[in-house]
């Protein structure tokens, strides 16, 4: 996935912070994005106790708007868009007619006839097309809005309280979104987040970027770059475009059935059907390594199978990832054996998520 | 970590290794830049005791969260002690790269093969 040295990269409206801050800068789906500041681990921990800070303005925004906008939406996206309230999100996958998952998104409905989708940076180019080539005919709009926002997630348990120190009005609960100002610039504030901490995510113009970021990091907080973004995901389960999700496999093998609802006819919906009815044959479970070792994407698991994302868990401190595996594996508590890289690992199918602040303390 | 060091008592490889010799004893370690360039080592899979190792071959893994780094054999020989404190302290190879992180101790095969080594003020200027 990386790109060509010719190829230029973009730079968020954060890039200046990053490297003031001594960031590692990594090429990422043809951006300049912060792999770390202080530490991977120090980064997870902070989200994992108090808050931090993620530039996620690498990824995309769509804009869908018009009398038809969600006919739309309800055909291109696997989730019921029909039945999403004004202010509320919703998470769905981007099917191929074959099933196989373009991407997977969150749209916003910001009004009923206006929604917005947020990509994933390395698909948006491919998704806008999509969304722009299915529109034809209908009457609504699709409108690229990549440019028009720079996104910040503040996640962690103190999280709320950093954002709600900046805020005019309440902040949106979980899983809804609202207009607000913040340090008086004019934002959407979102009850989402990719880490399996409370939080919010936050839209606001490329310009106002660098003074929220500052005012979030004067309020103590921290900077956190791609690499806790990946190992708290992880641990919470949740999947990562690229790596557990791609156009090879649909979402019933990834686990995500419960956002495909087929009687709604989105593209993709009869094949998804067919698996869901058929059952699949081959499930993404999370392990847990229990000898040391660290299983990492490709490695073979014996029997069928091949791993998908893999690190060391900053908050169990033994090897995770997660794992395609024939049904008969899927059981929680099924003993897996993993190839790294030479090395056979013991490994067991393990509860989602992988870590849990009241199982795990 | 503490600032960009490259002691003067030490021998370096170009794939970035450190060699401190004692008569045909050598212990093995990862430079400084090394160790940065991989951030923090979560994982250090140790060679077995009485293996061989190739002059310029891998002999060994470090992981950091991210990814899993080959480490070259500057020199080659037979493995004649790993340091087990890695297994549960890996921090020590960026927290200590040219003590407490260090590797393995090699007794050499060639001793001659020494002379293709850098000194610290060629190895840093090569980061350069």
């Amino acid at each position: 996935m990386a790109p060509a040295p010719s190829e230029t990269l973009k730079r968020t409206p954060l890039y200046a912070r990053h490297v003031e801050a001594a960031a590692r800068v990594i090429p990422f789906a043809g951006w300049e994005m912060p792999v770390h500041y202080a530490g991977i681990r120090e980064e997870h921990v902070a989200v994992r106790t108090s808050a931090g800070v993620f530039d996620v303005s690498h990824m995309g925004q769509i804009e869908t708007t018009g009398p038809q906008a969600a006919a739309l939406l309800q055909r291109l996206l696997s989730n019921d868009v029909e039945a999403l309230a004004v202010g509320a999100s919703q998470y769905a996958v981007l099917c191929r007619e074959d099933g196989g998952v373009l991407d997977d998104l969150l749209t916003y409905r910001l009004a009923p006839d206006r929604f917005l989708t947020v990509t994933n940076a390395a698909n948006h180019e491919r998704d806008l097309a999509w969304f722009l080539r299915h529109a034809a005919g209908l009457d609504a709009e699709v409108a690229d809005a990549l440019d028009a926002y720079a996104m910040l997630a503040v996640q962690g348990p103190g999280a709320r309280e950093v954002v709600q120190s900046i805020a005019d009005a309440p902040l949106p609960p979980r899983h809804t979104s609202a207009k607000r100002t913040l340090a008086g610039a004019p934002a959407l504030v979102c009850g989402t987040g990719y880490t399996g901490e409370d939080g919010v995510e936050v839209l606001c113009a490329p310009a106002d970027a660098v003074r929220l970021w500052d005012e979030l990091v004067r309020r103590r907080a921290v900077p956190c770059g791609l690499g806790a973004r990946d190992t708290l995901r992880l641990e919470a389960c949740l999947p990562l475009y690229g790596n557990d999700l791609s156009e090879d496999r649909g979402p019933i093998e990834a686990g995500l059935g419960w956002c495909c609802r087929e009687e709604t006819g989105f593209i993709g919906s009869e094949a998804v059907r067919a698996v869901r009815e058929a059952g699949p044959s081959e499930r993404l479970v999370p392990l847990r390594l229990t000898e040391p070792g660290i299983p990492r994407p490709g490695n073979a698991v014996a029997g069928g199978g091949v791993v998908t994302s893999g690190t060391l868990s900053p908050c169990l401190q033994v090897g995770i990832g997660m794992a395609y595996v024939p049904p008969a594996e899927a059981q929680v508590g099924t003993k897996l054996q993993i190839d790294v890289r030479g090395k056979t690992r013991g490994a067991v199918v393990a509860q989602r998520p992988l870590y849990s602040k009241e199982r795990d303390g | 970590m503490a600032d960009a060091s490259y002691p003067d008592d030490l021998r370096y490889h170009p794939e970035h290794d450190w060699v401190r010799l004692e008569g045909d004893i050598a212990t093995f370690g990862i430079t400084w830049f090394a160790q940065d360039a991989l951030g923090e080592v979560v994982f250090f899979d140790p060679p077995e005791v009485g293996s061989t190792v190739t002059k310029d071959q891998p002999y060994a893994e470090v992981e950091s969260v991210k990814a899993v780094s080959d480490v070259v054999a500057p020199l080659s020989g037979e493995i004649v002690e790993v340091n087990t404190e890695l297994g549960k302290a890996p921090e020590a190879i960026n927290t200590d790269p040219y003590g407490e992180g260090w590797l393995v101790k090699v007794r050499l095969s060639d001793p001659a093969e020494q002379d293709a080594l850098l000194d610290a003020e060629t190895y840093a200027a090569s980061l350069t």
